[in-house]
């Protein structure tokens, strides 16, 4: 179902395809150095909304996000990359956000499959998301680690992956 | 001008709603409500008209209120249409638990087929 990198959790260090090198960890009280990578996110790249504009509203919207799961890729001393599973009533729901100085340089891949391992070491079972279809990155990223449509319209595309192992 | 505003059994429905009278009062606006029918709400219509009636009896603006039964979309397009309102409002159709935006199939219709301006209020 998967090809690339095993859904292995963080910790991982790596060099990406710039050469630069990349540390993958779970997060814990790493508000400043988000705050910082999302009020610097490039409007163009926002989706769906996210990330909110402003540090008032990032602060709050990182409120609710921190009640999940969460990865983060550092470089330096900077966050670059960070994705989430939030827990809902029946299910996980997955994000993932790479600044724009460090995208196609192979760090969401390895960040999303960290989650992943992460979520499944924790007994997720189920983990969805919703993207926009003319996302062809990261719809494509999803797919090559086992997300499969569920419903879609024009605007939106619903997607999910099972842990098996996880379910009842 | 004259304005339709759909609403239905959610908080930004309401929220949409107020800001239509609230912009009305300053801008003279004649304003009726669609009080939409969706089977799935908590709220039957007549609940649902109560708290519209509730919403707008506080406020000095002209205001109809309208039942709307079928199809929420269609309706609101074709009521557009057939009596001359200058502009549609609809409240922000709903958010994911982590919050991105999701445009709801009805929104989606009445942005592609309606003939007058619409606004979404967030």
């Amino acid at each position: 179902m998967t090809d690339g990198p095993p859904l292995e959790p963080p910790p991982a260090t790596f060099v990406d395809d710039e050469g630069r090198e990349i540390q993958i960890k779970r997060s814990n009280g790493d508000r400043e150095a988000l705050v910082e990578m999302y009020d610097d996110f490039a409007p163009r790249h926002r989706a769906q909304g996210l990330p909110p504009v402003g540090r008032d509203r990032i602060e709050e919207w990182l409120d609710t996000i921190e009640e999940g799961l969460q990865v983060v890729a550092w470089h330096e001393d900077r966050i670059v990359g960070h994705a989430a599973l939030l827990a809902g009533a029946d299910d996980h729901e997955l994000m993932i956000f790479v600044h724009q100085d460090y995208r196609l340089a192979g760090i969401g891949s390895r960040l999303i499959r960290a989650l992943l391992g992460y979520g499944r070491e924790s007994g997720v079972e189920s983990v969805w998301l919703c993207v926009r279809p003319s996302n062809s990155v990261a719809v494509s990223l999803y797919r090559s680690v086992g997300f499969e449509s569920i419903t879609s319209s024009k605007s939106d595309l619903e997607m999910r992956r099972n842990f098996e192992g996880n379910t009842a | 001008m004259h304005v339709l505003v759909g609403v239905c059994d959610t908080d930004n429905s309401f929220e949409a709603l107020e800001a239509t009278i609230e912009r009305a009062r300053e801008a003279d606006d004649q304003v009726t409500v669609a009080v939409l029918d969706d089977p799935t709400a908590d709220l039957s219509v007549a609940e649902l008209r109560d708290r519209v009636r509730s919403v707008v009896t506080e406020v000095e603006v002209p205001t109809q209120i309208q039942d709307v039964d079928g199809d929420p979309a269609a309706k609101m397009v074709e009521m557009a249409e057939a009596n001359g309102y200058d502009q549609l409002v609809l409240g922000e159709c709903g958010r994911t638990p982590m919050g991105k935006i999701q445009i709801d199939e009805i929104a989606q219709f009445i942005l592609f087929n309606a003939e007058v301006t619409v606004k979404l209020v967030r």
